[in-house]
């Protein structure tokens, strides 16, 4: 059983092309195909171009229940959040200056939100349930007269938790709250119905599901009307929501990765779930190791672990045959553990020590196989250099040690 | 994140691990930092009759980096007298291994966890003169 490493385990971060979505692409680049501009009409080139722009939008609705018409693309998650926040935002601020979302969501809605608030608007930031998941009479209790906007990722990128956006959309209609949902991590992994669940925004990207970077849309409700100030001014595209000349070749790009990910949904997911729970059980035997958020509630393809008495970052230099991040954003420049797994109240040690594997399209069993036996012969050697798993074996409660914190 | 090669070679070999009686008077440890900063040092030295670290032992909870700096340490002062091994400092470490800013706190660590070893040994034997500083 050979593999080739490095092994990729971060489909969260983002994916690889699908060869069918690549190759569709480069027929939307060059002077034999079609490179026309979406927004000329008055020849074949630019009716060459809208016509597969319109089949793409058809294909990004199919996938989770829309209208063709409710779909805006942009240039990605991180632009659908801040167009889906601040324009409902500024557009009902006369209804209302406060909103809701969580501490776990994804920093393009926090710092939308975090945006908001410099401009006079109110937001609660939900402490999650230990598992990630919203607390419903937390959020019930949360939600005032004034509250224009709830916004609640459905799959959680670091911990894969799947939050129940349906007894959350029921709830803020009763209220008459609109709700933005994230979807960038969900789309094409859990199935979504926007035709009955109570959603008015939904955040979408093309490169969490083997889409090519770049692209996004926004689903923005028809019925009832949900109305947004556009974050982008110019010529007027996409209904006037967001201008800026359409990227045919990203657009068509997106559209068939959305359609791929609706024909192969229901083979992928279970496989992608056996391979999820063969890694969890080949792991799940080794001392003081913890999953995060939530098992049941999960999108298949991730895990996220916590080795206890080792630090993350240690651990995934040791795991360099493997693609994994870390919770511990200790990859990035700040040396502080995750925000999330702070959320959730995950101890400091258990939240430096986390890792999170992301299973997708291309994974197989043998790779699953060589990570199990590689990430517990390196965490044993870890553990062997670790004076707090020393203390552990010892008996000694670290809880109960006076550190010096520097 | 790029590592030096002398950070990647002391982290997968590396140098004197491994644990001392902590009860031996002829021992003295320094454990520094804390899980919730994502660094722990312990080092431990023996030191003999005439004052000069015979050995050095350590284990580190941390990145990379801080495990370099305390196997690099470990290095360094085996054969120093603690007078010579108290001179060390992290500006040192952190060039040997050519640190970058962001892991520089890896160093001062390992410069505090020579230094609280010493302390260590020296109030067990009753010359206490830099415990204060610990």
């Amino acid at each position: 059983m050979t593999v080739k490493t490095p092994i990729y385990f971060d489909y969260s971060a983002t994916t690889p092309v699908d060869e069918r979505v690549a190759e569709l692409m480069c027929r939307y680049l060059t002077r034999e195909g079609g490179f026309g501009n979406a927004a000329s009409r008055s020849h074949q080139f630019g009716w060459d171009a809208e016509a597969a722009i319109e089949r793409a939008r058809e294909q990004v609705a199919a996938l989770v229940g829309a209208d063709p018409k409710e779909i805006v693309f942009t240039s990605g998650a991180t632009e659908s959040d801040n167009l889906a926040i601040k324009g409902a935002a500024h557009f009902y601020q006369k209804k209302g200056k406060h909103l809701i979302t969580v501490k776990t969501e994804h920093k393009a809605v926090l710092d939308s939100c975090r945006q908001l608030e410099r401009e006079g608007f109110e937001v609660t930031y939900l402490e999650p349930l230990p598992s990630g998941l919203l607390d419903m009479d937390k959020f019930t209790a949360a939600l005032r007269a004034d509250t224009l906007l709830v916004s609640v990722m459905h799959v959680n990128n670091e911990i894969g938790v799947i939050q129940d956006i349906a007894k959350i959309g029921e709830i803020c209609r009763a209220r008459g709250v609109l709700l933005h949902v994230d979807a960038a991590q969900s789309a094409g992994k859990v199935p979504i119905d926007l035709e009955t669940l109570p959603v008015d925004l939904m955040s979408f990207s093309a490169h969490k599901i083997y889409g090519p970077k770049g692209i996004g849309a926004l689903y923005v409700r028809r019925k009832p009307r949900v109305r947004l100030e556009a974050q982008m001014h110019g010529g007027g595209h996409e209904r006037g929501l967001r201008s800026g000349t359409l990227a045919t070749h990203q657009i068509v790009g997106m559209g068939e990765a959305f359609h791929v990910a609706q024909e192969d949904m229901a083979t992928e997911t279970p496989r992608i779930l056996g391979l999820r729970n063969r890694l969890w059980n080949g792991l799940k035997g080794m001392d003081e190791v913890y999953v995060n958020g939530d098992l049941d509630q999960r999108v298949a393809g991730n895990l996220n672990v916590s080795f206890n008495f080792v630090e993350g970052e240690s651990l995934i230099m040791a795991l360099k045959d493997i693609a994994v991040s870390s919770g511990s954003a200790c990859t990035s420049a700040s040396l502080e553990p995750s925000y999330v797994l702070r959320a959730l109240g995950r101890n400091d040690e258990l939240a430096h020590s986390s890792i999170r594997f992301t299973i997708g399209r291309y994974t197989t069993e043998a790779e699953v196989d060589y990570t199990i036996e590689l990430v517990k012969s390196k965490v044993a050697k870890l553990r062997e250099l670790s004076p707090l798993w020393e203390m552990h074996q010892d008996g000694i409660d670290l809880n109960s040690v006076q550190w010096a914190a520097h | 994140m790029a590592y030096s090669e002398k950070v990647l070679d002391h982290y997968e070999n590396p140098r004197n691990v491994g644990s001392m009686d902590k009860n031996d008077a002829s021992v003295g440890t320094g454990m520094v930092g804390a899980p919730a900063c994502g660094d722990v040092m312990k080092l431990q030295i023996k030191v003999n009759a005439q004052g000069v670290i015979e050995d050095a032992k350590f284990k580190t909870y941390g990145c990379g980096s801080a495990i370099a700096s305390s196997s690099l340490l470990t290095e360094w002062v085996k054969g120093k007298t603690l007078d010579e091994a108290r001179q060390i400092k992290n500006s040192q470490i952190a060039e040997e291994l050519a640190l970058p800013p962001v892991k520089i706190h890896c160093s001062v660590l390992a410069e505090d966890a020579i230094k609280a070893a010493i302390s260590d040994y020296q109030a067990k034997q009753g010359t206490d003169s830099a415990s204060k500083s610990a």
